[in-house]
Formats: C-alpha cells, sequence, structure tokens
C-alpha cells in the first residue's frame, strides 16, 4: 500500500496497539487533538484515553513515567512534540533508562520517537538532529528511518525491543515521502544496513534525510559518469557496519553525510571505523558532509546555507572521485 | 528499627577501618522516617523506591540481609554485578526499586510504576522519598503535578534533615514548610515530625488510604535531623553543636526504646540483648560480604543491552 512516511510511522503504532495491549502512548496533545504533527490522528477514538494519554508540559514526568511503566511490564510509546525537547527529558533517557539493562538487568521497553530535523523553517529549537548525543550515550537505541516501508518496519521492531529506543522522525519527510509499505505485520530489525543504490565509484554513507539528499545526488552525478552507491545505516545503534566495509571494499572512497552538525557528529564514528578496519580499500581519504556548527537558524537563506544538501554531496563526491 | 540503627553502626565501623568503599551515607536519625513509611505499605502489593538514607525501609520490604551486603558493598553475588553499588540495586521479587544519584530522577519513575497498574484497574501505591535539598529538582514538581493530574497513588516523603550536604535549608528553599507546595498541586499535604515513628507510621497509613480510595498522591514532610555528615568523609563541622545535642534529645531509636520499655512490651535487658544480636548480625554478614571476591571484570562489558 503507498504511505507517506507519517503514515507508515501511525500504521506501525496502530497495528502495536492493537496487537498487544501492554503497549501505550503518552505525550502532549496526542489525545482528541491528534499531536501537533496528526501522527496519532484516529488513536484517541480507537484507544481512548488510558491508552493515550495526553500529559502536562513534563518531558521529564512522561519519560519518567514511561520508564516506570515499563518496569512494570508495559511497553509505552512517549512523543516528544519535538525531539528538540528532548533536552528537558534527557536526565530521564540518559541516567535512568540507558543505564537499567546494565544495572539491574530489566528491561526499559520504550520507545522515545518525535520530529526531528531541519529543513523546514523550524528555528534553532524545532529543528535539531539531536541522535548522536544519544548514540553517545550508551544503553539507548537509536533508529533513524529515511523511508515509509523502513519506518514502519522499524518502529515496530523498536516497539517490541526489549531496550529503550529513541527513534527520531524527519520532519521534513513526514509527508513529503511516499513509498509501497507492506501491510500488516512488517518489521525491519534494528542493526541493518540497507544499500538503497548500487555502485561501483564511491560509497555514500548516511542516515534520514541526508539519504535523500545522497541519492538526488546520485542522480546527478550518473550523468557525469559517477556511479555512486548510497548505503542507508537506518540505525546509529546497533550500528550495522559490516555492510559499510563490504560497500567500501567495493567502491575504495568513502563519503559520509548527515544533516545533524559535523563535530562530533555520528558520522566521525563511521569515519573511524571505515579507516580502522577497511583503510586498505580506501582510494582517498574519508570525507564527511554535514550541517556547519551551528544552531539551526530560521531564515530560509541562511538555514538552506548550513545545512547539507544534495550539491555538497556532489561536490564532495566528485573530489573523492578526483582524488 | 536497630536493624537500621546498627547498619550505620556496622558500616561506619567499616569505614573507620578503612574498609568500606565508595560513600557511607548514614541514615542516623532518619530510621523513623524509613521504617514507619514502609510499614504503612502492603509488601505484597505496594512498591518501595528508597533513597539514599532508607536502609531501614529496605529490612521492613523482607530484603535479606547478606543479600543487601553483597550488593551495597557490590560483591560477587551482587544483584547489579558490580556495576553499582549501595542502596542501587532492584529486586522486583520483593516489589524494591532502587534509586539513581540522580535526584528526584526516580519519582517519575515511582509515578510511572504505579500508573502501568492503574491502567490495568489495579490500585499499587509507590512509595518514595527525597532530602530538602533534593526536594528543588525540577523533576520533582513535574513528578508531582503529573501524579495528582492522573490521581497516581504516590507518597513522597520530602526528609527535611535541615542540610543538603553542607547547604541549610535556608539557602534551598524560602516557604515556611515544603509540604505546603502540596496545595500548588491539589493534593494533600502535611509536615510531621519524623523522629516519631508511630506518627510517621499513622500518617503515611492514612496516605495509603487516601491513595486505595483513588484519591491520589500525598506529600509528607518530615523533620529530622542528619545526625552525621552528608557522607563519613564530611566532618559537618558547619552544623552548629548546639543543634545537634538539641536533636539528640529527639533520637528516634532511643525514645521510641523509651516508650516501648515504659509500656512494658520489651524490657530494658531485652531490648540490650536484641541490640547486641542485631549488631553482631550486621558485622557478620559485612564479613561474609567481604570475604567474597570482587566481580569478575568481565561483568563490566555485560548487559548493557538486554538485546542486542
Ligand atoms: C541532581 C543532583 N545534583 C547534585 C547531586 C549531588 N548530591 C548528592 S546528595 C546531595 C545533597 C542532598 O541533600 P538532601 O536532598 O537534603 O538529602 P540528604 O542527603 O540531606 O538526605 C547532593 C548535592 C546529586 N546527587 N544529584
Ligand atoms: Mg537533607
Amino acid at each position: 500500500m503507498q504511505m507517506t512516511y507519517l503514515e507508515a510511522i501511525a500504521d506501525a503504532m496502530r497495528h502495536e496497539m492493537r496487537r498487544d495491549d501492554r503497549v501505550f502512548m503518552i505525550g502532549e496533545d496526542i489525545g482528541p487533538y491528534g499531536g501537533a504533527f496528526k501522527v496519532t490522528k484516529g488513536f484517541y477514538d480507537e484507544f481512548g484515553a488510558k491508552r493515550i494519554i495526553d500529559a502536562p508540559i513534563s518531558e521529564a514526568a512522561i519519560i519518567g513515567s514511561a520508564i516506570g511503566a515499563s518496569l512494570n511490564g508495559m511497553r509505552p510509546i512517549v512523543e516528544m512534540q519535538f525531539m528538540d525537547f528532548i533536552t528537558n527529558g534527557f536526565n530521564q533517557v540518559v541516567t535512568v533508562a540507558g543505564t537499567t539493562a546494565y544495572r539491574w538487568g530489566l528491561p526499559v521497553p520504550i520507545v522515545v520517537r518525535g520530529p526531528s530535523g531541519g529543513g523546514v523553517g523550524g528555528n534553532p529549537f524545532h529543528s535539531r538532529n539531536s541522535e548522536a548525543w544519544f548514540a553517545h550515550a550508551t544503553g539507548l537505541k537509536v533508529v533513524c528511518p529515511a523511508f515509509p516501508d523502513d519506518a514502519k518496519g522499524l518502529m515496530i521492531a523498536s516497539i517490541r525491543d526489549d531496550d529503550p529506543v529513541m527513534f527520531f522522525e524527519h520532519k521534513g519527510l513526514y509527508r513529503k515521502i511516499k513509498g509501497e509499505v507492506p501491510e500488516g505485520e512488517y518489521i525491519v530489525q534494528l542493526g541493518q544496513a540497507r544499500v538503497v543504490r548500487s555502485g561501483t565509484h564511491c560509497s555514500v554513507i548516511a542516515y534520514g534525510s541526508a539519504v535523500h539528499m545522497a541519492l538526488a545526488a546520485a542522480e546527478v552525478l550518473s550523468r557525469e559518469g559517477i556511479d555512486t552507491e548510497v548505503v542507508d545505516i537506518r540505525t546509529l545503534v546497533p550500528f550495522d557496519q559490516e555492510t559499510v566495509f563490504q560497500s567500501v571494499r567495493k567502491t575504495g572512497r568513502a563519503l559520509v553525510a548527515h544533516e545533524a552538525v559535523l563535530t562530533a557528529g555520528f558520522g566521525g564514528e563511521i569515519a573511524a571505523r571505515i579507516a580502522d578496519t577497511a583503510f586498505q580499500y580506501l582510494d582517498a581519504p574519508v570525507r564527511r558532509v554535514a550541517a556547519f556548527d551551528s544552531p539551526t537558524p530560521f531564515a530560509p537563506t541562511l538555514e538552506q546555507a548550513v545545512l547539507p544538501n544534495a550539491e555538497k554531496i556532489q561536490a564532495a563526491v566528485r573530489e573523492l572521485c578526483n582524488f | 528499627m536497630l536493624m537500621a540503627r546498627e547498619f550505620d553502626t556496622a558500616m561506619l565501623r567499616l569505614y573507620r577501618q578503612g574498609k568500606a568503599f565508595g560513600g557511607v551515607y548514614s541514615q542516623l536519625g532518619n530510621e523513623a522516617v524509613s521504617v514507619g513509611s514502609a510499614y504503612a505499605l502492603d509488601r505484597d502489593r505496594d512498591v518501595l523506591f528508597p533513597m539514599h538514607r532508607n536502609i531501614g525501609s529496605h529490612f521492613v520490604f523482607g530484603q535479606d540481609l547478606d543479600q543487601l551486603m553483597v550488593n551495597h558493598l557490590a560483591r560477587e553475588g551482587s544483584q547489579m554485578r558490580g556495576t553499582d553499588g549501595t542502596g542501587h540495586y532492584a529486586d522486583p521479587a520483593r516489589r524494591i526499586y532502587g534509586n539513581v544519584s540522580h535526584l528526584g530522577a526516580m519519582i517519575p519513575v515511582a509515578a510511572g510504576f504505579s500508573l502501568a497498574d492503574q491502567l490495568r484497574g489495579i490500585t499499587t501505591v509507590s512509595l518514595t522519598f527525597i532530602g530538602d535539598g533534593g526536594a528543588q529538582v525540577g523533576e520533582v514538581h513535574e513528578a508531582l503535578n503529573f501524579a495528582s493530574v492522573h490521581k497516581i497513588p504516590l507518597i513522597l516523603i520530602i526528609e527535611n534533615n535541615q542540610y543538603a550536604y553542607s547547604t541549610p535549608n535556608s539557602l534551598e528553599f524560602a516557604c515556611e514548610r515544603l509540604s505546603d507546595r502540596a496545595l500548588g498541586y491539589g493534593m494533600y499535604g502535611t509536615t510531621i515530625d519524623g523522629t516519631d515513628v508511630e506518627l510517621v507510621y499513622a500518617t503515611c497509613l492514612e496516605a495509603v488510604e487516601r491513595a486505595r480510595r483513588g484519591e491520589g498522591p500525598s506529600l509528607i514532610e518530615t523533620r529530622t535531623m542528619r545526625m552525621r555528615g552528608h557522607a563519613e568523609h564530611d566532618d559537618f563541622s558547619y552544623v552548629p553543636k548546639d543543634l545537634l545535642e538539641d536533636w539528640a534529645t529527639k533520637d528516634p531509636v532511643e525514645t521510641y526504646i523509651t516508650r516501648i520499655v515504659r509500656d512494658g512490651v520489651m524490657t530494658a535487658d531485652e531490648v540490650k540483648a536484641l541490640r547486641e544480636t542485631t549488631l553482631a548480625t550486621m558485622i557478620a554478614s559485612i564479613d561474609r560480604a567481604l570475604e567474597r571476591p570482587w566481580p569478575a571484570p568481565e561483568e563490566g562489558f555485560k548487559n548493557v543491552f538486554m538485546s542486542t
């Protein structure tokens, strides 16, 4: 069935809520209103106030109570109205959720999900890509889908996962990206990268919105005779490095791309692992394309300037191929 | 009460011998709060989220002494495998979920534990604690408001022991009673003498009954004195001596002993004998724990996730 990225996420959650009464949702304005982005539209009518809980504007209480409920056998899904507001619940995620398996050997099966990312004029407080913080935090799984089918399959896998999962939905993709999504039960295991375009000259390793930038760049480059492979890692934790190494062994060139800022971004981790393990296959240094190290600015001219895009990826791939 | 008191005596002894590893947080002066409150719960159906000065509540919830010591001292066999120590363990079978160091962080978690049962139509009372300093953390506010809005059966005891590390009440808050905040949350609140175990028990029992009737959370401020430093490394010279002397006359364990001897519940000799055997039991348990090896270093690489 053709679905938007947003519909696919809703479809996954609806599927799981029908299947498992331990799954409930908690967030702000997710009830009758259906959520700021309408991801939970219709959920309140179907599942009622007990399973679609409208909470006060208290991110720590929302995430903390979800953790507590998960310790008591539930599988809560937490909506952050914008992923930016995770800063207000950071302590719960990092200090409590991310350490519980290690300390107590007890599962905290929560999914904290919400819209992240820029490119939509969101200002510095509604645009952040904060996935790397959580990859660095330990004990958290980090998911960044780029396509509707993956959004669904990864969401179902995340809900069924016994570890806390940070699920980053790119708000710019919500209604822009449509695709074929399997109906009913559809699971994409966490920790499996996918080669979304096969090529021989250069690998672009990306996730989230950057996958679409890379695909657009690859189209243009193919007209110049450059054959680009695009690897969508899909999840940062667990990280499927094998698929990345395989691609790099084949092409001999690696460009890492993400929408998040450059410094200490997950791209640095990917680059380091390639350098460590696939060094002898490289014909050029590993390069990165990422956002300029600033908050995401508001004015479209500024925002477009600081964020990565297909053109910046094209230029970088050209450079690598001429190295 | 004696278990709580002698646990401290034994731990202080260990600290002086240089054998304690990590901080030793005495609960001297707080015994009546931990013990009286935990007794008000039904340990088969309610749940305990203790803090760092609540060792007495672990015993009330039936924790095995040897297990507690092994956990505390992070030896092989600890329920935390050595990943953490002190009272930070969780024991789901005994319905005890320990704290993290970050003050206030476990209050929303305790609320959520009860929330899960509320969704199932069951009332599970969560009892948890915070200090006069910890009560100023933002998450406490969020958790109380959330619990009150959703009528969650949560009891939060603010243990006002006059100091937060070196910081006195006057630099932590400007209201008269910390329980006055309950009014702002639309929940029940009261401030009581935390040295009187029967009063603590009766007050908490009422809170439990309110919670079972669906009337939501309660906020109870207990007034006590932290009779030692923040932890044993701290000489607490910043605490005026006469303040300590005043509070010493209200020692929760000694006052209770006087009362039960007066009422003929136990004779002074019986109390003395019980005291001695309790301390000896504590020391023996510590010795057994210390005989155990440290956990194997490999444990450090395990269990970051439940599944990978
Ligand atoms: C969020 C946070 N900030 C700082 C600390 C360091 N710290 C640990 S205990 C403590 C004092 C706590 O005082 P209080 O809450 O009154 O509890 P008490 O120790 O007096 O029982 C401090 C500052 C911490 N654990 N958590
Ligand atoms: Mg204090």
